[in-house]
């Protein structure tokens, strides 16, 4: 559509109203807390906020915590979901529909509203308070096994048929056309994935009660909770701390972090 | 041979799909039925009484009601500012990198993150938007200890942070069109408006229906807000369905009625999941 100058200031107007908050928050983590709601060109930046945030929780943990839990889920959500959406896009069998739409019915019941239930498995697992137990429920994921399908079914049937000539097995096929070719495919899921389960919140609160566990996300709410002379400047850094190695992730590999989301939205 | 092959690539993942999805939704049925075992005494058989005493609860319909009035004021705002964001992103405009950064960067934050972002922005007095306020005269809100006000300052932190996330599928169908669509309408003397209205609109309603559906599942699951800045209160003015499930549940540790408050927010979805269901079977023919 062509563009005119009114379109220029509103999409201005509208893009610094929604990069105002975090701009501030930047503002407030740098500087002494003197300076957190006074805007003064020459005030001091200082990283002293971020020092005492650092120290005043086990952030190291809950970083180390978060990442072996993003990292687990990533691995088994590709491994489980390759196999079954290679089941549902090229083999025939009794009750694949009705498989089919079980899975589906995930993507609007998801495992986090069957907290009640979900915590009385894990206790009867024994696996309580565990980075396994924040994980499981996620492993098997309707929208990777979705996602998947599709994008195998676009893989042309001669492809398969000279490898089968050529005295492949169905693993083979798999591994050596269907995975490498749906790689972007991979990417895209995989960058949705680890920001979900970065960001993920009530069910790792549930879940667990000890700084071993805890995720970054469960761990800055524990710190910003505790009634410590609530220091917003502190409080800040902490934020910016547990949200910067994805926000830096993203603000590097801008374009193909939004290419991958609209990879995995128009599916 | 096919058909078994096929079963056991599907085997491991429909086992966990049905251990953490499936069961749960018919066990949290079971248990709602059933008395919270409380130290001695077993659950025992209730049939009806947790959804009388639910009837009779009136935080549970200050929940659902909230919960309407939140999915109501945050679904269509969210929508129009991510159509607008896609219009203008995908046009040329000065910036357009920016712009693009400025409306995603806050879908990528953890909610955590940005609700306490936010509590810090309302602060009486101290926070930011009083100081502003301040500065222009304006006297100091309590904006979420106050009744009125708590649950249009949590939508408007859950709308910065998901308009940007629904521009991305606007962006991507806007991406697909043929701009040969566009240059036919032109040139039979469309104006923008009349572009805009009778072409472009129709044509991205699949998306719109789409991000719709997203957008109301994620209504009724808003919980992390709630959690980082108010609680639920002041007073429940903030209690939504999945708020008041945990507090049910891990809180009071009543499992039978966070159970039963389960069942009507599975509910929810589930009529949501029909109205998909059609909708997908529709557009699985263009594929």
């Amino acid at each position: 559509m062509k563009t005119t100058w009114l379109d220029t200031l509103g999409a201005w107007l509208l893009g610094l109203l929604w990069f105002l908050p975090l701009a501030y928050t930047v503002w407030a983590a740098f500087h002494p807390s003197a300076y957190a709601t006074r805007f003064d060109l020459t005030a001091p930046l200082t990283l002293d906020n971020f020092v005492a945030a650092w120290n005043a929780a086990p952030f190291a943990h809950y970083f180390l915590n978060t990442f072996m839990l993003v990292t687990m889920v990533l691995a088994a959500q590709f491994v489980l979901c390759t196999l079954a959406a290679y089941a549902f896009a090229r083999f025939e069998f009794r009750g694949k529909d009705f498989m089919f739409m079980l899975v589906l019915l995930q993507l609007m019941i998801m495992p986090d509203v069957l907290i009640v239930e979900n915590y009385r498995e894990m206790s009867w697992l024994g696996v309580n308070d565990t980075i396994f137990a924040v994980g499981l429920p996620y492993f098997a994921s309707a929208f990777g096994i979705f996602l998947l399908r599709q994008t195998f079914k676009t893989v042309p049937r001669e492809l398969e048929e000279v490898a089968r000539v050529e005295g492949a097995g169905p693993w083979t096929i798999l591994m050596r056309i269907y995975v490498p070719l749906a790689r972007p495919i991979y990417v895209a899921y995989g960058l949705v994935s680890v920001s979900y389960h970065w960001n993920n919140f009530l069910w790792p609160l549930i879940i667990t009660k000890s700084v071993t566990t805890r995720p970054i996300t469960v761990g800055l709410q524990v710190f910003a909770a505790s009634d410590q002379g609530i220091d917003w400047s502190i409080i800040t850094a902490a934020t910016l701390l547990s949200a910067a190695p994805l926000l830096v992730a993203f603000l590097l590999f801008q374009r193909q972090f939004v290419q991958s989301f609209m990879r995995a939205g128009i599916r | 041979m096919n058909a078994v092959y096929g079963w056991l690539l599907l085997l491991p993942a429909m086992v966990l799909l049905i251990a953490f999805t499936h069961y749960p939704a018919l066990s949290t049925l079971w248990h709602s039925f059933f008395s919270t075992p409380r130290g001695a005494r077993p659950a025992r058989f209730v049939g009806m009484d947790n959804y009388a005493a639910m009837i009779d609860d009136p935080v549970f319909w200050e929940a659902l009601w909230n919960n309407l009035y939140f999915a109501l004021g945050t679904i269509p705002l969210s929508i129009l500012l991510a159509l607008i964001m896609a219009l203008w992103v995908n046009g040329k405009l000065h910036g357009r990198g920016f712009l693009r950064m400025a409306y995603f960067t806050p879908t990528v934050l953890p909610m955590v993150a940005v609700a306490n972002i936010w509590l810090f922005f309302y602060t009486p007095q101290y926070g930011l938007l009083d100081q502003i306020g301040q500065f222009l005269g304006f006297p100091a809100v309590n904006w979420l200890g106050n009744r009125d006000t708590v649950l249009p300052a949590i939508m408007a932190v859950t709308v910065w942070k998901e308009a940007g996330f629904f521009m991305i599928f606007y962006l991507a169908a806007l991406q697909q069109m043929s701009p040969s669509v566009r240059e036919a309408a032109l040139l039979e003397g469309a104006s923008r408006w009349q572009y805009f209205w009778r072409i472009l609109l129709p044509l991205l309603m699949p998306t719109t229906l789409f991000v719709l559906i997203n957008a109301l599942i994620n209504a009724f699951r808003v919980v992390d807000q709630i959690v980082v800045m108010t609680g639920g209160g002041p007073d429940n003015a903030s209690m939504l369905l999945l708020f008041y499930i945990y507090q049910a549940g891990f809180r009071f540790w009543d499992s039978a009625y966070a159970a039963t408050l389960t069942v009507v927010l599975l509910v929810i979805l589930g009529i949501t999941a029909l109205v998909n269901f059609n909708w997908l079977d529709r557009k699985t023919h263009y594929q």
